[in-house]
């Protein structure tokens, strides 16, 4: 379960100050789907960073599982990245120099997992993507859709509790796009937390709860049910 | 992230920057072979000149007129003091000291050798029949200065000269003048080539009664003295400097230098000579360290995306400051494996070329330019690694 309690993020732009969160607060439940919407500046990605300990807000206190996050150590966050959240990105972010195999095998590399044990995961996780064909193409030699795929079995090969997409479809075209979000669909089914920030609307509204931000402030909060 | 693992993907990563870890690694390679080419040569200098130098006789004494002005090995007059001359009475007075085995009395000079048809300048050396063994020189043939009744008019040639008189003939019993007066040869050197400067295949060397009066002088220009074991060359000199002392009317007016003392200086100087070759070829590899440093950085700014990407994925800032270190580690390790193996090489080719120079490059100088090669890869890496591990996720993630 992710709280937060009055997250202030500032950012200081030549003698400006910017709130790109300004006292946010927001629980999420395990297993829920959220997209969080709002323009362009709103403070979107910069939540999403904050959600994933990738950032680290100037002021609140962020309970994570029921644990207070805020005040730990550089690597004691870097391990709960590695085991509980997954990250997806617009631009993918795979390194050039490995294949996809050894892309998706990174966060396993990380936690020090059996070079065997590892082997057996990517696999299972190739197939389940459908790209055990490509397992030993470079990202250049990849569709965008492909990418993502790889992206996003990056993401879940370390079983995460939350998947935080970062518009994960920016980058693709409308199809390839709905089939990369019904993935990130298949993996909510499962139980994954999963957390999407998006400009589209109609993405936005496949959701079951749907955020918009606007100036670092939740300006609204609609949840509906599934379906 | 295991070690192993750690290795393993910086590998990768050298292995896929490939032009640019070639060139690091040649860096490197250079540097080291530098260093282990130029101790190789400067050692094999060292050992050179010290054999040249062991060569020319055991547990030698020289004693020569004047005075030292330094216990140093060099020696030079006290100015204003004209030294009394060693003469042939000293020599035999040293001669009879117990700690040593045998002398030679020595004196130099020009002069004309000719025979039938033929005329040239030599050096004579003027001496007794122990100069044979104490200088370690050969006879080829006949016999040296010995007592006899044709003693003052035996005359030996160096190699050289007798076959340059006599091409056609033996040299042996044939008649040759030196500045008019008759000798006949005695015996002829065996070919030694050149010992510290001096051809001794061109030198002539009649008894040094002879030289005396052929060069009109009294005096000697050296002593040369064999001590009765090594132990004994320090006793030896003291007994020849209290001998020479009282000869000479209470003044210590000579010097006497021993081989060994001379041999120690020139094993220092030329060990300090490579000592400071290494170090110069040192600076290479800290250039080479500098230019590590250098494309680190250019990989860190490079690869800021990628180190915001492993971040997000859960690598702490020690993995990915490791990944940097093991990545330094990589090329320098290459470089000082490639260096040394390119040194070794070089040092071949040299004795290849030189066969007389013992080029070997003493283990303390390939192992002292393996660990600066190693060291200067890591401290190269501790600045960009840094950086790498500091960096923020977020912007890291942003940049293209
Ligand atoms: N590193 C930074 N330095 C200064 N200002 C920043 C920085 N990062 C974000 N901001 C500012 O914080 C605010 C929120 O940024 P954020 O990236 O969260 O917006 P966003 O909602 O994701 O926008 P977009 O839809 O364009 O991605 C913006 O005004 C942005 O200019
Ligand atoms: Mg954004």
């Amino acid at each position: 379960m992710i709280q937060l309690t009055g997250i202030t993020r500032i950012f200081h732009m030549g003698g400006q100050t910017i709130y790109a969160l300004n006292r946010i607060d927001l629980e999420i439940q395990d297993g829920e789907y959220v997209a969080i919407m709002g323009p362009s500046g709103s403070g979107k990605s910069t939540l999403l960073n904050v959600i994933g300990l990738l950032d680290k807000p100037d002021s609140g206190s962020y309970r994570l599982d029921g644990k207070t996050v805020t005040d730990l150590s550089e690597a004691e966050q870097a391990q709960i990245r590695r085991e509980k959240i997954g990250f997806v990105f617009q631009s993918f972010h795979l390194v050039p120099r490995l294949t996809a195999a050894e892309n998706i095998e990174l966060p396993l590399i990380l936690s020090g997992l059996e070079p065997s044990e590892r082997k057996l995961r990517v696999n299972d996780a190739l197939r389940a993507f459908d790209l055990s064909d490509r397992a030993t193409h470079r990202p250049s030699e990849l569709s965008g859709g492909q990418r993502q795929r790889v992206a996003i079995a990056r993401a879940t090969i370390m079983q995460p509790t939350a998947i935080l997409a970062d518009e994960p479809t920016g980058n693709l075209d409308h199809q390839i796009g709905a089939e990369v979000i019904a993935l990130l669909e298949h993996l909510h089914q499962t139980g994954t937390t999963l957390i999407v920030v998006t400009h589209d609307r109609e993405l936005g509204d496949r959701a079951h709860r749907q955020l918009m931000l606007r100036d670092g402030k939740i300006i609204t909060d609609k949840k509906h049910d599934a379906g | 992230m295991t070690l192993a693992d750690t290795f393993h993907l910086s590998f990768k990563t050298v292995l896929s920057y490939r032009l640019r870890s070639v060139l690091i690694i040649l860096a490197m390679t250079l540097g080291v072979a530098a260093v282990v080419v130029l101790t190789a040569l400067g050692d094999g200098a060292r050992k050179y000149v010290v054999n040249q130098f062991s060569s020319i006789g055991t547990n030698l004494l020289v004693v020569m007129p004047g005075r030292a002005e330094t216990s140093g090995a060099f020696p030079g007059a006290v100015l204003g003091q004209t030294p009394r001359d060693l003469t042939l009475k000293d020599a035999q007075l040293l001669g009879r000291l117990p700690q040593v085995r045998r002398y030679a009395p020595l004196n130099v000079g020009e002069a004309e050798l000719s025979a039938t048809n033929r005329l040239r300048e030599v050096t004579v050396l003027g001496s007794n029949a122990d100069l044979i063994p104490i200088r370690h020189m050969k006879l080829a043939q006949g016999s040296f200065l010995k007592r006899g009744a044709d003693y003052s008019a035996q005359i030996v040639l160096g190699s050289q000269l007798a076959r340059e008189f006599f091409p056609n003939t033996p040299a042996i019993g044939q008649r040759v003048r030196l500045n008019e007066r008759r000798f006949l040869v005695s015996g002829v050197l065996a070919p030694q080539g050149k010992t510290m400067g001096h051809n001794t295949d061109e030198i002539v060397i009649i008894p040094v009664e002879q030289a005396q009066s052929l060069f009109n002088t009294t005096s000697l220009f050296r002593i040369l003295v064999e001590a009765k074991s090594h132990d004994a060359i320090e006793p030896a000199k003291q007994a020849i400097l209290e001998t020479l002392k009282q000869s000479h009317d209470g003044e210590e007016d000579i010097t006497v230098i021993t081989q060994d003392a001379v041999l120690a200086t020139f094993d220092r100087i030329l060990h300090a000579l490579t000592l400071a070759v290494a170090g110069i070829a040192a600076i290479s590899l800290i250039v080479a360290g500098i230019l590590v440093m250098n494309v680190m950085l250019v990989a860190v700014n490079q690869r800021t995306s990628e180190i915001g990407l492993l971040k997000a994925i859960g690598a702490p800032a020690a993995d990915i400051r490791f990944l940097f270190f093991a990545e330094a580690m990589w090329l320098s390790t290459a470089g000082a494996i490639f260096g040394f193996l390119l040194g070794q090489l070089g040092s071949l080719m040299l004795r290849l070329a030189y066969p007389d120079l013992p080029a070997w490059a003493p283990a303390w100088a390939s192992i002292a330019g393996i660990l600066v090669a190693l060291i200067t890869g890591i401290l190269a890496s501790i600045l960009p690694a840094n950086k790498a591990a500091r960096l923020d996720a977020v912007q890291a993630l942003s940049k293209k």
